[in-house]
């Protein structure tokens, strides 16, 4: 399983009164948090913080300064992720590209050439899919451009998008639907990640609503989430439904054996 | 038709584990041994680099044994009285990579020799012989922790290979490896799942992930070995994909499982039609050695001299392939 710490992002007060300041502790302080609970990734997001690219660098840096762990970009703005993308001193994660054809273009070159992940949104200018067949469209869109561009498939995510359940209830099975035929697009299959707050948006059952849709996510395919690694039930949840698929080697003390496993 | 291209490149490489110090090294050892560090499948050399090769340690007991079959008293009963002049013969004639000194003699339903005794007989062997040494303990936990710290003691700093830990025994050992800088043999009951746990275990109270090796037990031909075999595979492979707890070199001790069934040591007249022991005993060591070369391991433990020499052959002859690839 691959976890992207969700917590760096300008939507939480906090890190938006951090940037706003130019107060680096916040942002270093849940930087470290996420690190230790297991992060594969730290996702960065200026939201609606600021909009200036060089707040967003500062951001960053402000991560890399506190920890070793590698950031996920998460900008819609090719502008942003451009300069970003320098920035890193480990390969981050592109989150996200869509599937349009001009971004796609701009894109995956930067990924390729500086040696990143790239996770490819599956949507496109006229909007989110509504349907399994539109989801695995625009999926296969973007892996086959990928793979064109010179991207293997073990650097590319495919996100489903992921919908809130209280709002969209039928997406939630579209949504596992796609994933399983996601796949089917090769072999190996590309990862496939879920921005998984989003199914619990404005729900009451947040951790268990996040906690079983992964669970259920993970058996049809999904391999990496953006969420809440300091979520501890969450993350051994995970960690257990991928024993129970066998994708790794049982022992009594799994979730430690997984959490050596991941020790530099 | 085009062929499809199936090498697998893998992600993580089996750790390598050093036993043996030299005086550069803080011991007192000629050389020492490395193995593992492959990063592919038994010499799949279009895979994977393969820089180690597999090694050999002869058996030696701190008692003469009085259960040996007689084709084996042939060689060492001369010597087995004494430790030191046994494990010089297994190196100077038989030409062993290396000893595994057996502390049998400790046995509480033996000898039940003592501690002070126990650490004589690793004296013995590291002064007679100079290549790196493996203790192997008497099998009995209680016993064993008590014989191993005056053991590991008297060979601190030459970074010995001591054995066994166990899921429900291994504090002891673990910290001796530490305060000692020796190196340790993970055992488990032909159970992957065990040959994990005992890996989190003794990782998890701070022993490093390089100084063990695995031994997920061995059968004989003809007594499990292809269950150990499977065993061995998918943790090879789950090693090769990333997975730490099992990234480790392989053991097996092929010396002691083999000169205990009939098949090698029934004599033809009680077995007509099998042929002749004296050659079918080496065999079936030389032939249960080559399975679990193909397995993957990097350890062998061994008894027959004639064994020793033949699958010391078929290492030779598998590793060549190295050699002219690089």
């Amino acid at each position: 399983m691959i976890f992207v710490g969700e917590r760096i992002n300008g939507g939480f007060k906090d890190i938006q009164r951090a940037v706003k300041e130019k107060n680096k502790s916040t942002i270093q302080r849940w930087a470290k948090i996420q690190s230790e609970a297991g992060a594969d990734y730290l996702d960065v997001n200026i939201g609606a913080a600021s909009n200036k690219v060089d707040d967003f660098i500062w951001m960053i840096e402000a991560v890399q300064e506190a920890v070793e762990t590698p950031v996920s970009i998460d900008s819609n703005k090719p502008a942003f992720v451009e300069k970003a993308i320098k920035a890193c001193k480990n390969p981050p994660i592109i989150n996200s590209t869509t599937a349009d054809k001009e971004k796609l273009d701009q894109i995956i070159p930067l990924v390729v050439e500086h040696n990143a992940s790239l996770i490819g949104l599956c949507m496109d200018r006229k909007g989110s899919p509504q349907d399994v067949n539109r989801r695995v469209e625009l999926g296969a869109t973007i892996f086959s451009e990928a793979i064109e561009k010179g991207l293997p498939e073990d650097r590319i995510f495919l996100d489903p998008v992921t919908m809130p359940l209280k709002f969209l209830q039928p997406q939630a099975r579209n949504l596992i639907e796609a994933v399983h035929q996601f796949t089917l697009l090769s072999s190996p299959p590309p990862h496939i990640i879920l921005g998984l707050s989003n199914i619990s948006s404005k729900a009451k059952e947040m951790r268990l609503i996040n906690r079983i849709f992964l669970v259920m996510c993970i058996e049809a395919g999904v391999d990496a989430a953006i969420c809440d690694v300091t979520d501890k039930d969450l993350v051994n949840s995970a960690i257990t439904a991928e024993v129970i698929l066998n994708k790794h080697i049982y022992s009594d003390l799994f979730i430690k054996a997984y959490q050596a496993a991941k020790k530099p | 038709m085009e062929v499809p291209d199936v090498k697998q490149s893998w992600p993580n490489s089996i750790n390598e584990v050093t036993i043996g110090a030299t005086k550069e090294g803080g011991g007192t050892r000629s050389h020492a041994i490395t193995v593992g560090g492959t990063r592919t499948l038994p010499f799949l050399y279009f895979e994977g680099n393969i820089p180690h090769r597999p090694v050999i340690a002869m058996e030696v007991w701190d008692i003469a044994p009085t259960d040996w079959p007689e084709e084996l008293g042939k060689y060492f009963s001369d010597v087995w009285d004494d430790p030191g002049k046994w494990a010089k013969k297994c190196v100077d004639e038989f030409e062993a990579d290396f000893i595994c000194l057996r502390l049998q003699g400790c046995d509480p339903d033996g000898e039940n020799k003592g501690s002070h005794e126990a650490a004589q007989a690793v004296e013995r062997v590291l002064k007679s012989v100079a290549v790196p040494l493996i203790i192997w303990g008497c099998g009995n936990d209680e016993k064993d922790n008590e014989i191993f710290p005056a053991c590991s003691q008297t060979a601190a700093g030459e970074r010995c290979l001591l054995g066994t830990i166990t899921e429900d025994n291994y504090k002891t050992l673990v910290a001796l490896c530490k305060a000692d800088k020796h190196k340790l043999i993970a055992e488990s009951p032909v159970d992957i799942n065990i040959a994990k746990q005992v890996n989190v275990l003794a990782t998890d109270i701070g022993l490093a992930p390089e100084d063990i090796v695995i031994y997920p037990s061995t059968g004989a031909l003809g007594y499990g070995m292809e269950y150990v075999y499977s065993i061995m595979e998918r943790g090879r492979i789950a090693g090769l994909s990333g997975d730490k707890m099992w990234a480790m070199p392989l053991l097996a001790d092929i010396g002691r499982e083999v000169w205990k069934v009939k098949e090698a040591i029934a004599p033809e007249e009680e077995v007509p039609g099998w042929g002749d022991h004296i050659q079918r005993g080496p065999l079936w060591e030389t032939i249960t050695g080559l399975v679990y070369l193909q397995a993957g391991t990097d350890i062998f433990i061994m008894w027959h001299p004639k064994a020793v020499k033949e699958l010391k052959k078929y290492i030779d002859s598998l590793m060549k392939k190295n050699s002219r690839k690089n």
